[in-house]
Formats: structure tokens, sequence, C-alpha cells
């Protein structure tokens, strides 16, 4: 056996994925998982090496090497207490981080190989769980203190569940009316089912999390009034829920969506049943979305499968493209359209007031700028119209600004991200946190884990030491 | 859940609604908006907050059914619950004491100018109300308005109550022999453009919009308007601007982005055994 081992496989076993011919008229998931024995023998896999470069790579530093081991030995519920240890959202992250830039880029076999399927192995041993259903309610003694979170999404939900654990009586607010932000609204039942993220936030839930849908801090609730009603400290972790524009000419006409609205109308409101859910979405034959990012490549597949021809315009060029590559060649594989290098200058529309083109200016690849990436510039003269019924502007989000506006006391830079501690998240207020998008822009889920991760472990010391 | 304390039939097709949800009649203030949903296929639509009562711990709501989700809401009875109500959303009305005030109110728009009236009245302005509709049947709380008004004022487009002819008539009436500080304008899109247009520049014309929203929290941008050639949320931005500033052609526009998923959402299903809204219309 351990010479067999010794032999390395050099590629990842592949995920079994719908095929994209009938996938692209259908709203179930892409991706379909592991089996058992898929995922025993990718874990084989990994070397076990000493100094385990993928624990730095995790964001939330699950101790990766032991869980795959565990997979390896099939001991499928140890593999998944030890991810719990560190990450309560594993079925999540399993399908939605960026592993390629994280744990997995950092794995040693990886060096020569294609690194190990972390990314694939989480999820696998999460959907295991729930397939048992074993998922327990772990024993926890309330410690007195209670905790306010504003929002719902990722970084909240981590923290949430943290300080649930510690014995903390936590009580999160969501403005929305299902728990889960952008995990809800944003991401597409495609990717990440919505039964799997109900599920996750169930588990949260039996920690004593109480979750309140239907709460507008910075409405219902401010800030100063949480801390006054008796919360010891508040997390805010509101997102990057502000849409932004490009404040071209048309682009209020009708057909012309935020990214948001469209994923906000399919995803949380299930527009794709309409009528049978009374919440309207409307498509046309031919679809331009605006963006490069992985909330430019959902929309663009979720236009698909509403029976549009999808089209992404992208400034720069596939390589400079933030948005996951698996993600990209999934989008391609399905039929999006990709048009390079452009980027629109002027949406037209009819006398009813409706998108009926794009005009693009084309660009050429300049300098690098602080990104690093070479820079678009404008080639003067060349443009070009393309007749479209929707046009969907997938070019970033920026910090809701409800909670900053009604909390005086709390610094945000000049962008209406809230200044934070980039390990603590301590805010400028005493006893106020702050983590995950509405800190660092528009980022990943895991990183706002992170931050919801670290921001617990402050507030605790804090008000354990405030006894 | 928010229950349906009491339901009343203020005019053919208007409802009033009190609802019970605590926590939002503390915090609400005149010109604030919520936000409902029926059941879990329902939409998400907002209402402009008609009344508050903070002790009573109510949210009333008046609504004319328009619509799929208006038309569900009007054969909901009292002792029903709505599965979302949000809010108290958007910001509040400024009230200070301008002088005098006209406030005008048009069909349904007569219940969220009520609050507000109420409020300027507290304030110490002489509060001018007009009230109007197409005709007496569906003119609503002409007593309420009365109460907080120094003069109220009605207009009928068939003269069956009141003055025949529009508000914006009275108000170019009002005009000629009133000093008029501020005017509140809230009703159909057609009534507040048309009083916008009589009312001088010199005098600020707060209208509130009621455009297309999915989230009402500043998320999605469905609500986009166009004030003094910028565009705002008036979700969160809003839903009052001056008028005078408010791009009509753009919010009359926009307003038709879903005329015909809105007909199909109608016919859905209706005169199947699960509408009951067609069940109901015959009775």
């Amino acid at each position: 056996m351990s010479q067999e081992k010794r032999k390395i496989i050099p590629k990842k076993h592949p995920m079994p994925y719908q095929d994209p011919g009938v996938r692209c008229s259908n709203f179930e998931e892409v991706a379909l998982g592991y089996s058992e024995e898929t995922a025993v023998l990718e874990a084989n896999r990994c070397i076990q090496c000493k100094n385990s470069p993928c624990i730095d790579g995790c964001p939330v530093g699950i101790d990766i090497p032991a869980f795959i081991k565990m997979i390896a030995e099939r001991d499928f519920a140890g593999a998944i207490s030890k991810i719990k240890e560190k990450n309560y959202l594993p079925a999540i992250c399993g399908r939605v981080c960026p592993q390629e830039s994280q744990c997995e880029a950092k794995c040693t076999i990886g060096k020569k190989n294609e690194p190990v399927a972390i990314g694939r192995l989480e999820r696998f041993i999460a959907d295991w769980e729930m397939a048992q259903d074993l998922e327990s309610t772990p024993e926890i003694t309330p410690n007195g203190k209670k905790v306010a979170i504003v929002g719902s999404g990722p970084s909240g939900l981590t923290t949430a569940a943290c300080l649930g654990l510690k014995g903390y009586q936590v009580t999160v607010f969501e403005a929305l009316h299902v728990a889960g932000g952008v995990l809800i609204y944003g991401i597409p039942e495609f990717r990440l089912p919505k039964k799997i993220v109900a599920r996750e936030i169930e588990n949260i839930s039996r920690l004593g999390v109480d979750i309140r849908v239907n709460a507008v801090v910075g409405k219902l609730n401010s800030i100063d009034e949480l801390l006054e009603q008796g919360y010891d400290a508040v997390y805010i972790g509101t997102g990057a829920g502000l849409p932004y524009f490009m404040n071209i000419p048309g682009e209020n006409l009708n057909g012309v969506y935020s990214a948001n609205e469209f994923l906000t109308r399919n995803n949380l409101m299930k527009a794709y049943k309409f009528p049978d859910y009374l919440t309207p979405i409307r498509v046309g034959d031919r679809v331009a979305v605006i963006g490069g990012g992985n909330v430019a490549m959902d929309s663009a597949r979720t236009a698909l499968r509403l029976g549009a021809e999808s089209n992404i315009i992208y400034r720069r060029t596939i390589k400079e493209m933030p948005a996951r590559h698996e993600e990209v060649e999934h989008a391609m594989e399905e039929g999006v359209q990709f048009e390079y290098l452009a980027s629109p200058i002027e949406i037209k529309g009819n006398e009813e007031g409706r998108v009926t083109s794009i005009i693009c200016q084309k660009y050429e690849l300049g300098e690098p700028d602080e990104s690093g990436r070479r820079s678009p510039v404008a080639i003067p003269g060349e443009m070009f119209e393309i007749p479209v019924d929707t046009v969907i502007m997938a070019i970033g989000q920026g910090p809701n600004p409800l909670v900053p506006q009604t909390t005086p006391d709390l610094n945000t830079n000049k962008w209406g991200n809230i200044i934070a501690d980039a390990e603590t998240g301590a805010t400028s207020m005493k006893g106020v946190y702050a983590g995950g998008d509405v800190v660092t822009g528009a980022a990943t889920v895991i990183l706002a884990m992170g931050a919801g991760k670290g921001a617990a472990e402050a507030i605790d010391e804090y008000l354990q030491g405030s006894k | 859940m928010f229950a349906i304390v009491l339901k009343e039939e203020l005019a053919p097709k208007i409802k009033l609604f009190k609802v019970l949800a605590p926590e939002i009649a503390r915090k609400a203030q005149p010109g604030q908006f919520i936000i409902l949903r029926i059941d879990e296929e329902g939409e998400r639509i907002p209402l402009t907050i008609a009344d508050f009562d903070a002790a009573a711990g109510t949210i009333t709501i008046i609504f004319q059914e328009v619509g799929k989700t208006t038309d569900l809401l009007g054969i909901m009875e009292q002792g029903d619950s709505l599965l979302d109500f949000v809010g108290p959303l958007g910001m509040e009305s400024e009230i200070e004491n301008y002088g005098t005030v006209v406030c005008i109110g048009g069909g349904v728009g007569v219940a969220p100018v009520f609050p507000i009236a109420r409020a300027l009245q507290e304030a110490g302005n002489t509060v001018i109300s007009i009230i109007g509709a197409r005709n007496s049947e569906l003119l609503i709380w002409k007593q309420e308005m009365n109460q907080i008004s120094s003069k109220l004022h009605v207009a009928t487009d068939d003269g069956s109550a009141g003055q025949k002819g529009f508000v914006s008539d009275v108000l170019a009436e009002i005009l000629d022999s009133t000093q008029v500080d501020r005017i509140i304008a809230i009703g159909p899109v057609p009534m507040m453009e048309a009083v916008c247009k009589v009312a001088p520049e010199s005098i600020t014309t707060m209208v509130s919009l009621n455009p297309i929203m999915v989230d009402g929290t500043g998320m999605c941008g469905a609500c986009r308007v166009e004030v003094n050639r910028q565009t705002k949320f008036a979700c969160v931005d809003g839903p009052e601007f001056d008028g005078h500033q408010v791009n009509w052609d753009l919010v009359k526009m926009r307003a038709k982005m879903f005329v015909k998923e809105e007909k199909e959402a109608l016919s859905h299903r209706c005169g199947e055994g699960e509408c009951q809204c067609h069940r109901k219309n015959e009775k």
C-alpha cells in the first residue's frame, strides 16, 4: 500500500457535472459532488506533507491534512468534526470558495501536478453529514452575555456560530425575509442550492442563535439603540449590497438591471418560477452582462437559463478576469459568449423606453495598474453596437449606507466602508465590531467568514475582560 | 407572521388594514413606507404608511386593488396574517413650521398624506388640504383630513363631491389668493405631475414616489428615479423628493417595466379552484 501511495496520481479526480447542454436550461446544481469511492481515492492523493502549507492558505485555518486523512480512512464523522472546529459552513465553502487561489494554491502536490481537490473533499464531507442526519446539538453553557449581529451573510453567520458555541446569547438581524445574505439573494441555485444554505443556517440556529428576519438595522433599530437595549457587543456584517452603475446615457431605460436586482429577483424571489411565484423578471432574446467577476458569470448563466442569448462584455481579457476560472469555464461550456476589451458607453432604447442596443468602446491593454492587471486603454474611434433587450450591470457593489448613516460615531472611509481592524474587526466605537465586505469592499465568502471568526474571538476577549 | 387586526372597506376596491407590527409602529414616522409579502410565492410590494399607533402596536395601510398582489391582499380578512412586513423604510418627511402648507392627496394618496399633514399641523403650520378622487364614492378619509386641516377642499372629476375638476385646479385657485410656503402632494403620477406644473418652482413641492421595488433597502436599484438630473434610489434617498426636480417621463416609463407580466400574473390560475379572487368577485 505504501508503495502505491508514493505513486502520485497527477490529476484531481474529476468532478461529475450536469451536462452543459442539459443544465443550460435548468436551475439544478451544476456540480454533482464526489461519490464516497472517489472521495477516498482523492483523499489518498494527499501525501500528508510535514509543513501543511494548505492550512496557511485557508482564511479560517482548517486542519486540512487531518480531515483529508480521516476521509482516506473512511472516518467521515471524524472528518466533518475536524472541519467544524474551524468552519461552520463547510457545505457552502466547499462549493463557492476560490480554493485555487487559497488552500489548493499552496498544496505541495500541486507544485508538479494538480493539487489535492480540497474544496471538493470539503463539500463531499459536508454533504455526507447532511445525508446522514447526524447534525447534533453541542452542549453549551450560557454565559449570560448578549451579542447582536447585523446581517446574516457568511460573515455574520460565522460570528454568530463562534459566539453561540462559546455560550453567548446571539441575535442576528436580517433585513430580508430569509437569512443568508448573498448566499440567498446573490449566488444562484445552480451553484449553491438554497436548501444547502437553509440547512447550514439551521445548524447555526441549533446553537441557540436567534435569527430575526425582516429586521432592518438602521431603520428599526440603530446600533446605538441595540447597545442601549442591553446588547454587550455588536458585530456589523452588512456586506456590499449597494449596486454601482456606470453613469452612461440610457442606464435608466427599462431593461437595465443591476446584477443585484436581476439576481435577487431570480434567487430570493424565485422569478424563474413566474407566474407561480409572483415576482416577474424579463430578459428578452439577448442579454449583455457588463463585468468580469463571479457576479457577472452568475448573471450571464442565469440569463441563459431564462432562455436568452447571453453575452459577457468585459473591458480587459480573460486573463485579467476576477471571476473564478471554473465559473468562466462553466459559462463558456453552457454557451455564454464573451466579448473582451470592450465597455459600454451608451445604451439605446425605443420610444417606449425599452433597451434596444448597447454601444461599446473598444479597448487595448496598456500598462499594469495598482492591482497589477494591465489596464484597458480606449482605442479612439473604435466603437460597435450590439442589439440587446437587457443589460445587466455587474461592475461591483459598495457598502450599504443604512447602518453608517444612522451611526454617527462609526468611522468610514471615502467609499463608505466601515474602518475596522483587519484582525479583530474593532471599529471606532467601543463594543462595535465589523467585518466582511462592508469593511473590505466586495470580496469572497471565505474572507468574510475569516473576518467574522477573528471578530468573534476579539468580542469574546473584550466581553470576558469586561466581566 | 403579522396579523391583520382590522379590515375596512373604504370605497370600492380600496381597503384599509391595521397590521400588528409593534416594533415598526414604535419607529414609524410620516412619509415612510413598509414592504409586505403575503405568502411564500408572493412578491414584495411597498406601501406608504397611512398611520401608526405605537401604543396599539399597529401600522395602518390603505391600498387599491390594481393588480395581482393587491387583489390577493383585498381578499384577506381580519385575523389573517401577512408572512412578511418590514419597515419603517425610506426617509421620513421633513416636518418644520413652514407657515402655510398645502397638503394634497389624490385617490389612495390621501392616506399617506394624512400623517404628514397631521405632523405639519402639530408643528404649527396652517394646513390647507385638498383631497380628490374620480367620484364621491372613491373619496377616502375626508373626515380624518378635515380634523387636521385649517381648511379642506374637495375635488372630484365628475363633481359628485366638492368642486368638479382636479386637485391641481383647486391648488391654482388657492395660489392666486393665498401665500403658500410649501406643498405636499401624493397620489397618481399624473396628479403629482400636474400639481408640480401649477406650483411655482419657488415653492418646494414634495411628492412621494412609489416606483417598482424589490428589497426597499437600497440593494437592487429597481427604484431608480432622476432628481435634479441625478439618479437616486427612491427607497433610501426618498420616497419624497421635490417634484419640480423629478424627471416625470422617466417615472412613468419605468412604471411600465413589467406591464406584460403583471397582466399574465392577473390571469394566472384565475378561475381555477385555487384562485380565490375569482370566487370572491362573483359574490
